[in-house]
């Protein structure tokens, strides 16, 4: 067989490419790799299909008539698996097999394997009923697999459906980089704009644009597929002509030195900041809840970065600070709260939330702190939970109200210039804005403080940090307090905000969904972070929140535990990695490729004079 | 920048270099560490004196780190006393230790591999400098002024070093330096804590001939330039003539020889040491 190389590739990739050898036949390739890569995608589908997901999501459709949410989670498995079974590993010096027809041949077999999975599940279906250990097989999956058919149907419509699901992915390796880009490109737009359809419908009618979104929409919602070839069309032209111009520019941003750096950081900051500031008074209550919601939780996640990612403590009982800072605000502003009712304004309880909040991080902290790695991690999961329980319990229930809680909170007054409440989700996302501001700037400042350096040593390396002068107990506990006060903004916010606080609002769940937002924003990154919170919160949902798809919001956890892992094997710096870890990854690669090339500087000849005299810093 | 005097056992009598005239700069008297039944170091009485260059030689597991590990508050002291300028250090902290003024460099380079180079040196000015968070925050006119004071005193501390850490390898993380530069940064790093005392363990391992010998001759600087007294732990035989004033053997946690160099290597006890643990002597 010859190489069928595809065009674009020749032109493109060649220089930096190792040799490519001739393409593979088709399914000589490894087809124990082949099977093993089908089976795990049929386990998958069925793991899918008996989570129930794909009869509960069948409600929301994506393209009107052809395709629901339902649907797309069986069918994005035999694309996976087709698509990944033609990954090649890059070694140096290897040959590269040239992408040909075995991709596509191989991807079918691959994805129709991986569709036999629900084949079979059909045929088990329709003749058993393992309804005792298998809650959620019923009969209702067995049409929605057979397409309201026979079960024969079902069985050679999976298989061919995997096939020709798995031939598209490995077809995508097919396409050259361009092109490839415009595919996906196509694909995110349908899909956002399916995702984001509360989003955008709200947006426009704030906007006066319902004739758009009418357009756009299905009634009962989805995208008319129409409009989703209109969409797909359009939105490839523009990856076509935009043509990688976006990477351009940020290599271009990348690439800036000192003060114009500075600047253009600068004016994507106000940009970002006018957007966020404009975008609320065209929104809707939906628009302006979701975003109120992240943005709480952006404020959490902030403080969480703190601790973890700068100082390296893994906190496992965040939720503690947020739970104290919630009630501390609530007894204080509350008049029905049981024992003392001052009845401060907001920003006066505030004050002594904070310092409340700070006190109760250095109580928690100082026996914690001298602990290192797991047993701090889960000494800290224990005193999360003794916090909420101590909310619960009737010894303090004359304080706190116990499971009754503290109701009838009132809004969070400023000045008296107006009353933030949660009636109205426009206000509190301006005070959430303003608190995730302040949070972003303390964050970057003691960063780049000798706090911020002391809190990185300590998380490199923490003996020999004490050993280099720092007072890893001082700032450590430091690194907690500071932790605790900003999650306490964002538990006086949530208080007001809700107008209740209950002890079942603060479970061990919700420290866990923070983590796993800064893990997978990319941990000591402040974009990170926030882009985490924005795409597992918004998208998602919160613990107690919806995100956008608020159907997922019983299979979340599932998704979250997927999502995790993935980011483990795939990404482990996170969805954006700090610049000090990409750097690190960057040039680990260029001193490779320049060891290769043997142009390693020795270090015996790399000054000339090596001596007293040489080059002074400037 | 080699041996000047061959200061005998008795420390009183002091040595020429010495400023203080009588009281050595780091005393440790009949020092005990135990690792459960082990006695890592014996009843050790060492001293150091101001402006001097110690090496402190001895076959594998005889003690020297955990000497430097005693002297740092790295490990536990099982008994004796441990005293600087003067003052005991026993039940100080490791960093309050730094703070007074003692150094050190590790075995095995421990850098902060992932901060950069600059700010592995930034940050080991912890306990020399005042600021705190609140200055930080509101970018007080004072903060700016410590910050640019920390940077510039990193930059004047690598640039000791000649070219090799200053420049583009101020941006670089530290785990992408060569090992011998590796080894250099973590001298810079101690040497950033303004210490009045060095303690160097094996500065010179894993360095090929010519940085090795290049180091030497740093290591003599660090003292006529800077100021420093340095304890040395090292292997190599050449290094130790070069730059001992003093040179004290250890052997299962005992002081078995001190003297100069000649007079060290001459020992016959310490020849039996080496041979009888089958190490290299030379
Ligand atoms: N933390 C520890 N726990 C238990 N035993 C230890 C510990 N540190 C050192 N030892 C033991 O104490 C003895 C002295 O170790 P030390 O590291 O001081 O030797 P050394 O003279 O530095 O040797 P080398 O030349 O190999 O570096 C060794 O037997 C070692 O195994
Ligand atoms: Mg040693």
């Amino acid at each position: 067989m010859t190489a069928t190389l595809p065009p674009e590739t020749g032109a493109a990739g060649a220089s930096a490419e190792p040799p490519l050898a001739a393409s593979r036949p088709a399914l000589a390739q490894d087809w124990r790799r082949l099977v093993r890569m089908g089976a795990v995608g049929a386990v998958a589908q069925v793991f899918i299909a008996l989570s129930n997901m794909p009869v509960r999501l069948d409600e929301r459709v994506i393209v009107k008539p052809v395709l629901s949410l339902g649907y797309l989670t069986l069918l994005i498995v035999p694309f996976a698996a087709g698509h990944r079974v033609g990954h090649q590993i890059k070694r140096e010096g290897m040959p590269q097999h040239a992408a040909g027809a075995h991709e596509v041949a191989g991807g079918a077999a691959c994805g129709a394997v991986a569709g036999g999975g629900l084949s079979l599940l059909a045929v088990l279906l329709a003749n058993f009923d393992l309804r005792e250990p298998l809650v959620n097989w019923s009969p209702m999956l067995a049409e929605l697999l057979a397409f309201g058919n026979a079960t024969r149907f079902a069985v050679v419509i999976w298989l061919l459906i995997g096939a020709a699901v798995g031939a598209l992915g490995g077809g995508l390796r097919l396409l050259g980089p361009r092109t490839r880009r415009a595919v996906v490109t196509m694909a995110l737009a349908v899909g956002g704009a399916a995702v984001l359809e509360p989003l955008v419908v709200d947006l426009a009618e704030g906007m006066r644009l319902e004739a758009l979104t009418d357009r756009l929409y299905a009634r009962r919602g989805g995208i008319n597929w129409t409009s989703a070839l209109g969409l797909a069309a359009g939105s490839g032209i523009l990856a076509v002509l935009g043509r990688g111009r976006i990477q351009q520019a940020r290599a271009h941003i990348a690439e800036l030195e000192g003060a114009q750096r500075t600047r253009t950081n600068g004016l994507l900051i106000l940009a970002t900041a006018a957007v966020l500031i404009v975008l609320p008074l065209f929104a809707g209550k939906l628009t302006n809840e979701l975003l109120a919601n992240v943005g709480l939780f952006v404020l959490l996640a902030l403080g969480l970065n703190v601790v973890v990612g700068l100082a390296g403590i893994l906190d496992l009982g965040y939720v503690a600070f947020f739970a104290v800072g919630s009630y501390s605000a609530a007894v204080l502003t509350a008049a029905t709260s049981p024992r003392i009712n001052p009845e401060l304004p907001w920003l006066v309880a505030l004050i002594v939330v904070v310092i409340i909040t700070g006190l109760v991080g250095l109580f928690i902290g100082a026996p914690v702190i001298r602990m290192r790695g797991d047993y701090l991690a889960i000494v800290t999961l224990g005193f999360g939970e003794i916090i909420r329980l101590l909310f619960l319990s009737d010894w303090l229930s004359g304080w706190f109200g116990g499971s009754q809680g503290i109701t009838k909170i009132p809004g969070a007054g400023i000045f008296g210039l107006t009353d933030v409440a949660g009636t109205d989700p426009r206000r509190v996302f301006y005070l959430v804005l303003a608190f995730c501001a302040l949070a972003i700037y303390v964050s970057w400042r003691l960063e780049r403080s000798r706090l911020g350096r002391a809190w990185m040593a300590v998380r490199e390396d923490e003996t020999v940090a004490e050993a280099m002068g720092i007072n890893t107990v001082n700032v450590k506990l430091l690194a907690f307090v500071v932790g605790a006060v900003l999650g306490s903004f964002s538990g006086a916010i949530f208080s007001a905000k809700v107008g209740s606080v209950f002890p079942n609002s603060f479970l061990i769940l919700v420290s866990i969904v923070i983590l796993v937002v800064v893990i997978f924003g990319g941990m000591g990154n402040i974009v990170g972070v926030i882009a985490g919170s924005a795409v597992l919160i918004g998208v998602l949902g919160g613990p107690k929140q919806p995100g956008l798809l608020a159907e997922f919001s019983e299979f979340k956890l599932l998704i979250y535990g997927a999502l995790l892992i993935w980011m483990m094997l795939a990404r482990p710096e996170g969805l954006i990695p700090s610049v000090r870890r990409s750097r690190e990854l960057h040039q680990q690669e260029m001193a490779q490729d320049a060891w290769l090339k043997g142009q390693v500087e020795d270090d015996n000849h790399d000054d000339g004079g090596s001596g007293p005299q040489a080059t002074p810093a400037t | 920048m080699s041996a000047t005097n061959g200061t005998p056992p008795a420390p009183s009598t002091g040595s020429p270099t010495n400023g203080d005239g009588h009281r050595p700069l780091l005393e440790t008297r009949d020092l005990s560490v135990d690792f459960g039944g082990l006695h890592a170091l014996d009843r050790l009485d060492f001293e150091v004196h101001e402006g001097e260059i110690v090496s402190v030689i001895g076959p594998n597991g005889a003690g020297k780190t955990t000497l430097f590990n005693a002297i740092t508050a790295t490990v536990d002291v099982s008994a004796g006393d441990i005293l600087f300028e003067g003052a005991s250090l026993m039940g100080l902290d490791a960093n309050r230790v730094t703070a007074r003024g003692i150094a050190r460099t590790f075995q095995n380079v421990r850098l902060f591999a992932n901060m950069t180079v600059l700010e592995n040196v930034m940050v080991s000015q912890h306990c020399r400098t005042r600021q705190h968070a609140f200055g930080a925050l509101f970018y007080t006119p004072s903060f700016r002024r410590e910050e640019t004071e920390i940077r510039e005193r990193a930059e004047k501390v690598l640039s000791f070093f000649g070219s090799r850490l200053v420049g583009y390898r101020f941006d670089q993380p530290a785990f992408t330096l060569s090992y011998a530069n590796r080894r250099r940064l973590e001298i810079a790093r101690a040497m950033a804590t303004q210490p009045k005392l060095i303690l160097l363990d094996e500065p010179v391992a894993g360095m090929n001939p010519v940085e090795s010998a290049e180091l030497t001759g740093m290591i003599g600087r660090l003292r006529d330039e800077w100021g420093f007294a340095i304890v040395v732990i090292e292997h190599h035989m050449d290094v130790v003539r070069e730059v001992s004033d003093r040179v004290v053997v250890l052997d299962h946690g005992t002081k078995i020889a001190e003297g100069d160099y000649a007079e060290v290597s001459t020992d016959p006890r310490v020849i039996e040491a080496y041979l009888g643990h089958g190490t290299e002597a030379s």
